[in-house]
């Protein structure tokens, strides 16, 4: 559980960019949340929840888009999804893959309040 | 309800949250480079024996090879104890809580860290979750597994798994103790990462320790000291 800790992480990018924007308030905030981050979305929302209190923002909206695990085989280029954790080429059985999309723990946008 | 003179803004960000980590993490990378020390960090589950395998390690590095481990715990300093009853170099980082070590926290060692150095070990908290998401400037990887644990632990936690370099299966010496199918985790665990180098070891027997140590030495590429 180290939820709270990517939330305390987030907020300090948060409310650098608000300070930076002369925002008066958060209004919302997306997340990108890959199946292969190591962090629960509802954990990271209970987080998210009590550590807002008492910032600018406290109202804010939190969305969190889950990104499911994508491969590319670098032998035969074929790009597939990925859920039985078995790294495989399902084309050539080829185990040269690349993970191109599933590890992702981002902040993607903000609303903002500004004068 | 818009108040007056009030607008709404949408602010495009796509910045990892994880970034501040990655760049601390990469700024002892680059330090710990430049002065030819190689970073191993140990991962496993609360137990699986990480500081009695680098009380082996040590054993089977000295006198050649110079070595110091950071450990992480929630709480105490037994494991710093533990490693310094071996004549090594050890510092505790006690988390007060955190599952998981974070690159701030190794970066306010280095400066602490003997001048003559081969080896640093930083042993992560005990957890299969949540250190695999933190990069501290390792080189190397391993995650430990032990015997009691169970094989089906690698699909189970797959991260620890997929970001490792090293699966270092503990308490070999308990296989015939207990329903434990070793190939199983075996396949398993190169399922999920092709790439993962497998060692057997037995602290109690000394099983696989002396080819482990030797790993090491040869990822550091250099002649024992005299």
């Amino acid at each position: 559980m180290h939820e709270l800790s990517i939330i305390a992480s987030l907020f300090e990018i948060l409310l650098q960019k608000a300070g930076d924007a002369k925002a008066l308030k958060i209004t919302g905030v997306k997340l990108n949340v890959g199946k292969l981050s190591g962090v629960v979305p509802q954990a990271l929302e209970t987080a998210f929840e009590a550590y807002k209190k008492g910032t600018i923002a406290e109202t804010a909206r939190l969305e969190i888009e889950e990104l499911p695990l994508k491969v590319l085989c670098q032998d035969c280029g074929l790009e597939t999804f990925q859920d039985s954790y078995i790294f495989v080429c399902p084309g050539c059985r080829s185990t040269s893959l690349k993970i191109r999309q599933g590890t992702e723990l981002s902040l993607e946008k903000i609303e903002l309040e500004i004068e | 309800m818009s108040k007056k003179g009030v607008k709404q803004k949408e602010l495009l960000v796509i910045e990892d949250i994880l970034g501040s980590n990655k760049k601390i993490a990469a700024e002892i990378r680059a330090k710990l480079d430049a002065r030819g020390i190689l970073t191993i960090n140990f991962m496993s589950s609360p137990g699986a024996g990480k500081t009695t395998l680098l009380e082996k390690i040590a054993d089977r590095l000295k006198p050649g090879y110079r070595m110091a481990v950071i450990e992480g715990d929630i709480e105490t300093e037994r494991d710093a104890e533990r490693i310094r009853a071996k004549g090594v170099p050890a510092w505790q980082i006690t988390t007060g809580g955190a599952c998981h070590l974070e690159a701030k926290m190794v970066a306010k060692i280095l400066p602490e860290l003997p001048a003559r150095l081969d080896l640093l070990f930083i042993e992560n908290v005990g957890n299969l979750v949540c250190p695999a998401g933190y990069e501290l400037g390792e080189r190397l990887r391993c995650v430990l597994l032990s015997t009691p644990e169970g094989e089906d632990k690698p699909k189970k936690y797959p991260k620890a798994f997929i970001t490792s370099d090293c699966l270092i299966l503990t308490k070999a010496d308990l296989i015939p103790y207990l329903p434990y199918d070793q190939d199983k985790v075996k396949k398993e665990a190169l399922e999920l990462n092709p790439r993962l180098k497998i060692f057997v070891t037995s602290a109690v027997t000394g099983q696989g320790l002396d080819e482990l140590a030797d790993f090491f030495i040869a990822r550091l590429d250099r002649p024992p000291h005299a």
